[in-house]
């Protein structure tokens, strides 16, 4: 089964939200999402300062299998990208939730935050 | 409920993740296609190829039918062992599927055609051979095994006994020989040196566990997918089918024209085809970020097109692709990537051999 830490949350497609402090989360994908998309070959991250909304494609991670939108979890905007991926993307496939996260949003609605979906609740929504 | 190749114990043992790959339980990869795919390149990789269909045909006009039933020519084939890859085409041109051809015997030649093919190849074969008294004989107990890469030849000799290294010694690409409960040839899939083997099924775990034990990676599908189109060799399905004539993909050079009264299936067709030539398969390479997929269109002089393979290129570290387009095409296009035109280039599709960039 897969590895979802229990101190994250997650939205259903696949990315997981961890708090910093002052409203700022960092935001990764999950090792499951990972595993289907297989060796990570490019991702493509937004532009710190971009505005985004929840929902939003905001980065593309490009896999040996596919290209696969990446979406704004929460709505705010980027702080910080993940510079290392640009020369070892494999980063998000062996350290999904440490090295290998993707973008930092400093959140313009803490309410959507609270309405992610827990550990369990996405263990189940990937069980299905 | 899928089949399974002999070697399924050795891939879940592995950590393999298993696919349905045409109704096989197939391994797409052990943990990460790429690393395999550098083995591979840089070393020695296996891949249980079982799944592939061989069949045998005897009988006294065995060599007068082939030279009928494929459009590459089986007279080119003198010396016993000697192998030959060709497209077996239909009435129109179209590839059936594409397939390699050994001369065992003057009575006694065998074909390894693909399995996602496998019933179609088999009812089109009999069909063909009642004219000319052919027994076919599908091999469904024999496992195969492709060692492949600089080290392959080295790795698989520490399992051979004397009388097998003899068989194998010096033996140049495009050959077989059966050497004891083993069939070796010097064919692969992956523009590397390296060997495919055929070898009974009960024999096969055995085999694969003596060259994991010999340093040999486990590949799978993934890498196998990577390795064949850096090396420009085409996948059946994607970069030809039976609609494709093998004149748009590449094929050109499988196809013998002389000497000019041979028939075979397709020949008229092929002609018609040749002095018409409106399209052709050809390369693409992207050195920006991203990457060229399958379906993609591609703008080119005097046209569109479609990619009919692309991948990331683990050796080259950027995209590359096989693509249908215009024969007007000159040496560079753009790709409808995601709704954006990205400029690539056109070159012969052929990009990675024996480790090395060939573009």
């Amino acid at each position: 089964m897969s590895n979802i830490p229990q101190e994250l949350k997650y939205a259903s497609s696949h990315e997981w939200v961890r708090s910093e402090g002052n409203g700022v989360y960092t935001v990764g994908i999950t090792e499951h999402a990972q595993d289907l998309l297989g060796d990570m070959v490019f991702v493509e991250l937004p532009d710190v300062g971009d505005t985004v909304a929840q929902g939003d494609d905001v980065a593309v991670a490009e896999s040996v299998k596919a290209a696969s939108d990446i979406y704004a979890p929460i709505s705010g905007d980027i702080v910080a990208v993940n510079e290392a991926l640009n020369d070892s993307p494999e980063t998000v496939n062996s350290a999904p939730y440490a090295d290998g996260w993707l973008f930092q949003i400093k959140a313009s609605d803490e309410a959507e935050v609270a309405a992610l979906l827990d550990a369990a609740g996405y263990a189940a929504s990937i069980a299905e | 409920m899928a089949q399974q190749t002999v070697l399924i114990g050795k891939h879940i043992e592995a950590g393999a993740k298993v696919v349905d790959f045409h109704g096989w339980d197939m391994p797409l990869h052990y943990g990460s296609q790429i690393e395999e795919h550098h083995a591979v390149r840089t070393d020695a990789g296996m891949f249980d190829v079982s799944h592939m269909t061989i069949v045998d045909l005897t009988g006294e006009r065995t060599r007068e039918f082939l030279r009928y039933l494929v459009a590459n020519d089986v007279a080119k084939l003198t010396v016993p062992g000697k192998a030959l890859y060709t497209g077996m085409l239909n009435a129109a041109g179209g590839v059936i599927d594409d397939l390699i051809v050994y001369f065992m015997t003057e009575t006694f030649f065998r074909l390894v055609v693909n399995s996602a093919t496998r019933e179609n190849d088999l009812a089109w074969i009999n069909a063909q051979a009642k004219a000319f008294d052919i027994t076919v004989t599908e091999r469904p107990e024999f496992a195969m095994i492709a060692v492949q890469g600089p080290n392959a030849k080295a790795k698989v000799a520490t399992l051979l006994n004397e009388e097998q290294k003899a068989a194998v010694a010096g033996m140049k690409p495009f050959f077989g020989v059966q050497t004891g409960n083993l069939f070796i040839a010097t064919t692969g899939y992956t523009g590397e040196d390296g060997y495919e083997i055929s070898l009974p099924n009960e024999a096969a775990p055995d085999f694969w566990q003596k060259l994991l034990d010999a340093g040999v990676k486990p590949a799978g599908l993934g890498a196998r997918d990577t390795l064949r189109l850096e090396a420009g060799m085409n996948l059946y399905g994607q970069d030809m089918d039976e609609t494709v004539s093998p004149l748009a993909a590449n094929m050109g050079w499988t196809i013998a024209w002389e000497p000019s009264d041979r028939n075979f299936i397709g020949r008229s067709a092929l002609e018609a085809q040749r002095a018409a030539g409106s399209y052709k398969l050809v390369g693409l390479v992207m050195e920006q970020k991203g990457v060229l997929r399958h379906g993609q269109k591609v703008i080119v002089a005097g046209g569109e097109g479609e990619i009919t393979s692309g991948t990331f290129s683990p050796t080259l570290g950027y995209s590359i692709a096989m693509a249908r387009v215009p024969a007007s095409v000159g040496d560079s296009a753009e790709v409808d990537i995601r709704g954006k035109l990205v400029p690539v280039k056109v070159v012969k599709p052929s990009f990675v051999r024996m480790g090395k960039k060939v573009i």
